[in-house]
């Protein structure tokens, strides 16, 4: 019967045509093959986002007197609301992470080197914006801890000399935190946010559609001087199987963090209240935090938070044009960027870890 | 001849496979699907009415006039009569769900959505209503005027 149907459909929109490049596409293969499968966990994360995020709309209602009821009454009165919201925070959070490795995957394997220049800064971007959606979506709950972290990124925002004011005034929807910063997270976090993030994702994917998958440079080279060696899967259905018993895993990686330990809630947010004391930003955040913290409070006649901003927005920037600095000659690039790589890795795992250990 | 004997097993075999992948596919499918549509179900919300409720001050009625009043989640209709006795019915119209409304020049309780009317009684005397109001007890208590749900018989 399914076949009667995709015959059918076949014979008035000649999907065969559509399928065809996929048919063509392959995936290479060989012994560093298994970080491709992380581009798509993140795809399949967003798209859990997606639908975990939509039935949370449900019964979500924004504004800083009810939106933590709401999500309350999520976790506590509506049937299986706690597994739904639970999921939306750990796949958030994991796909931070996976975008993360998928990163880190394309630096080590020299996969932004041309002709995908413009792939890398898509990504990049898409980073940024997903980082955008775990700031936005945080202050969502409006718990105390969401209320701070608030009040300090957007504080954070502020220290940019000249645009820094407005940019802070615009996040905020005014001087400080209040319902009026909650109104505008929630509209960037379901209307904005997933608008851009979803186009840049269909860009990102025609750019590998169009290039194919790259190889290691030195991996290249070998298979350029001898064609025999080169070892591919086809994307479909081989490599697309793969992938989606890759899926499956984190689906039930998801459904297991959910089950176990359930997303917290914690206190209503007040304006009028201390912070807890070792109050500290999410994971993904916190390498940034920490080197805020480490740069004295003046060095010479800058101020240090304005050097730190302003350092990391160019750090941020340069890594996102690291291809052009690559340059183009195929299977050779520079020795530095590599090690410039390691030292990313090395500083931004490192200061991850402090940030959880530091006071 | 030893290729050709191994040969006919294949299909069962492959058959079988593709029952538990497909099984077992399906009863994934199913615990994902099942408590997303449990999820659905908005919660029901706890009628925090109860039985009885003060619909209004007796100083606050006039003679021959009418008035809303919450009772649980739901509207209630007070009259004073003319002749100072209360009446209490439920102000939800019987035909589709409107606000029904005391109109004191015709002496009727009538919907303006669809122009029912019933009489003092909860009736359906004119209209499309299919059905008569629900008719509350009203008593005074000092000067509470205390409406409550008619006791089962």
């Amino acid at each position: 019967m399914f076949a009667a149907l995709i015959r059918w459909l076949d014979e008035r929109l000649q999907l065969e045509g559509l399928i065809a490049p996929l048919r063509h596409k392959t995936v290479p293969t060989h012994r560093l093959s298994y970080w491709y499968f992380f581009g798509g966990i993140t795809l399949f994360l967003f798209i859990v986002q997606v639908l975990t995020g939509i039935l949370l709309l449900l019964y979500y209602r924004p504004g800083a007197n009810e939106a933590f009821e709401s999500v309350q009454y999520i976790m506590t009165r509506v049937q299986f609301g706690w597994l739904i919201r639970s999921i939306h925070s750990w796949s958030a959070n994991l796909m931070i992470f996976t975008a993360f490795v998928h990163m880190f995957s394309v630096v080590f394997l020299k996969a932004y080197r041309k002709p995908r220049e413009l792939t890398w800064v898509t990504g990049m971007v898409l980073l940024f914006l997903v980082m955008g959606f775990g700031f936005s979506g945080y202050l969502l709950p409006w718990n105390t801890l969401a209320f701070f972290a608030t009040k300090v990124g957007t504080e954070i925002a502020g220290q940019v000399p000249l645009i820094g004011k407005p940019i802070m005034i615009f996040l905020r929807g005014g001087e400080e935190v209040t319902g009026a910063t909650l109104t505008r997270f929630f509209g960037f976090h379901v209307a904005v946010l997933p608008g851009i993030v979803t186009v840049l994702i269909a860009i990102h994917l025609f750019f590998v559609q169009r290039q194919g998958i790259s190889v290691p440079p030195k991996l290249e080279a070998r298979w350029n001087a001898n064609p025999s060696e080169r070892r591919e899967m086809k994307f479909f259905p081989n490599f697309m199987l793969r992938e989606l018993m890759a899926w499956y895993v984190a689906i039930g990686a998801l459904a297991a963090l959910a089950a176990l330990f359930p997303w917290g809630l914690g206190v209503k947010a007040d304006p009028f209240i201390s912070a807890p004391a070792g109050i500290k930003p999410e994971w993904y955040f916190l390498f940034m935090f920490q080197t805020l913290k480490l740069i004295p409070s003046k060095v010479w006649f800058v101020d240090g938070e304005v050097l730190g901003v302003l350092g990391c927005s160019l750090a941020g920037l340069l890594w996102m044009l690291l291809p052009f600095f690559a340059g183009d000659r195929a299977g050779r690039t520079r020795v530095w960027i590599t090690g410039l790589s390691i030292f990313a890795l090395v500083y931004v795992i490192g200061m991850t870890a402090y940030g959880y250990l530091a006071p | 001849m030893g290729a050709e004997r191994t040969l006919p097993p294949e299909p069962s075999r492959r058959h079988a496979i593709e029952i538990f992948l497909g099984g077992g596919l399906l009863a994934s499918l199913a615990s994902f699907l099942y408590p997303v549509l449990r999820y659905f179900v908005p919660p029901a919300v706890v009628d925090l009415g109860g039985d009885e409720v003060v619909a209004a001050k007796s100083v606050e009625m006039k003679p021959n006039s009418g008035r809303i009043f919450r009772f649980g989640s739901r509207p209630g209709l007070l009259i004073m009569n003319a002749d100072g006795t209360y009446r209490a019915l439920s102000a939800t119209c019987t035909h589709l769900g409107c606000t029904v409304q005391y109109r004191p020049d015709l002496r009727e309780i009538w919907c303006a959505c669809h122009n029912g009317t019933y009489d003092l009684n909860g009736r359906n005397v004119s209209g499309p209503p299919p059905r008569p109001l629900d008719v509350f007890d009203v008593h005074l208590r000092g000067d509470e005027i205390v409406v409550s749900r008619k006791r089962e018989a």
